[in-house]
């Protein structure tokens, strides 16, 4: 029988999480470039927008990952909350930064794209708005857990927050929909035949999976990280060569 | 006269907190002047603009009540916890969430309510109309108990951290947007001709989500700053 639980410890976890970053970062780069090299020199001049249009290719990744990431934080927490699991609350603290360089950068290629498009770099509209607040969101959720001294406290603390912030993110998703907003709707879904051109839409799936393989690959590092911190007194740390050294 | 014993324990405690509030009147009454004072502040950095100042006037407003309410959540659950009553609630018959919500009601009297008496009498300094002064009252009676709920799951998280006041400002005001659009908004919508009855409606239920739901989710983060 497989032992789902296997990596469910730091000791076994950090071993694991150390052999798949580099594999991960070098996948990350790879498809990186690939989308790069797509988005800018084959992918072809929008009819409508022209060539500011291309910030998509970094805007749309950045954007999905700021919500993904947060549900991720929020499905850790919520993991470490239920079953007291150590790692699973390390697991949420280490995606936090990410998830809120990715919620700025959505906001500042948004504005990057705003101001050649709607000739403006904010509106004040339900999209802009909630991905601003998933920005604030993340801040005290960082915030929070760095102001507790505890860390089992810290992570119970922060899991709570982390679960009611959640409320925010189908807002985010949906406000296009739910409001009459400037901000386009979106381009690509599921359900429908995406309305953008095959290439554009290559370029755009390859920035996403190189986004998503960079999100993974750096929260694996951060989570290295917090575990050296946190299990400083456990006897396996002492173990390891880097630390022996 | 019934011994507060025999009530329900929901009732005692909004009991207890009404009593411990009179007779400390200025812990309640300095939120209240914070708002009178802010509210009055604006026109003065804005300039007496009749006109503008009835146009950002529902803003000012909501913001103002957003701020004073979240000032006066350290009384929510700070004291208690001092005292070691926080504990012997937790350890009661009663379920902790129950006991939280009368504690987010004895909030909400006495900053909330208050609030909402007092906004329509600043409202005339803005030279709103009759109609907006109206919605705008509804508006923050709706509003204002969201705001207790929802700052309940701050205050309960940040109990007992340094830095707790700024902290709390942080989680909880980027929760109040959702209430301040939809407040300010019903007093803009009635000013325009809109009608506000749609966005006191959200409103509402805005406070029937939160009802449900924050008190479980403060009654979570009490039990964490309890435990350590």
């Amino acid at each position: 029988m497989i032992n789902w639980f296997k990596f469910s410890s730091p000791k076994t976890f950090y071993p694991l999480a150390g052999k798949l970053i580099p594999w991960l970062a070098a996948m990350a780069t790879m498809l990186a470039i690939a989308g790069m090299y797509v988005g800018f020199f084959v992918a072809p001049t929008d009819a409508q927008q022209g060539e500011g249009y291309r910030i998509i290719f970094l805007h749309v990744p950045v954007s999905w990952m700021s919500m993904l990431i947060y549900l991720a934080m929020a499905f850790w927490a919520a993991i470490g909350l239920v079953f007291n699991s150590r790692l699973s609350a390390m697991m949420a603290s280490a995606l936090a930064p990410t998830g809120a360089i990715f919620t700025f950068l959505s906001l500042w290629t948004g504005a990057l794209w705003g101001k050649p498009m709607w000739g403006t770099w904010w509106v004040w509209d339900a999209r802009l708005t909630s991905e601003l607040i998933l920005l604030f969101l993340y801040i005290g959720f960082m915030a929070l857990q760095s102001a507790i001294d505890e860390p089992r406290r810290a992570d119970k603390a922060g899991a709570v927050l982390a679960l009611v912030g959640v409320v925010n993110i189908p807002i985010i998703y949906f406000s296009v929909q739910w409001w009459n907003t400037l901000h386009q709707g979106a381009s690509v879904s599921l359900t429908k035949a995406p309305s953008m051109a095959t290439i554009m839409l290559v370029g755009m799936l390859l920035m996403v999976f190189a986004a998503w393989l960079y999100s993974m690959a750096i929260t694996l590092a951060r989570v290295r990280c917090i575990i050296l911190e946190r299990e400083h007194h456990a006897d396996w740390l002492y173990q390891l060569k880097e630390v022996k050294r | 006269m019934k011994s507060p014993c025999n009530r329900h324990p929901m009732y005692v405690v909004v009991h207890r907190d009404l009593k411990l509030a009179l007779r400390r009147k200025s812990d309640t009454l300095t939120p209240l002047f914070f708002f009178v004072i802010v509210v009055s502040l604006i026109p003065l950095g804005v300039g007496a603009e009749r006109e503008t100042l009835r146009q950002i006037a529902p803003g000012i407003l909501w913001v103002s009540a957003l701020l004073a309410s979240m000032l006066s959540l350290n009384r929510l659950f700070e004291q208690d916890h001092a005292d070691g009553t926080l504990e012997q609630m937790a350890l009661s018959p009663t379920p902790l969430s129950m006991l939280v919500v009368g504690k987010v009601l004895a909030h909400w009297l006495l900053s909330g309510l208050p609030l909402t008496v007092i906004a329509p009498v600043l409202a005339l300094q803005f030279d709103l109309p009759m109609p907006s002064l109206l919605i705008l009252t509804v508006s923050l009676a709706i509003g204002t108990p969201v705001l207790s709920l929802i700052g309940a799951i701050g205050a309960g998280l940040t109990l007992g951290i340094r830095g707790g006041g700024v902290l709390v400002a942080v989680l909880v005001l980027p929760l109040y947007v959702p209430v301040l659009i939809f407040g300010a908004g019903s007093v803009e919508a009635i000013a325009s001709g809109l009608g506000a009855s749609a966005h006191l409606s959200i409103l509402a239920a805005l406070l029937v989500l939160a009802g449900f739901f924050a008190p479980w989710a403060a009654t979570a983060a009490l039990r964490v700053a309890l435990e350590y």
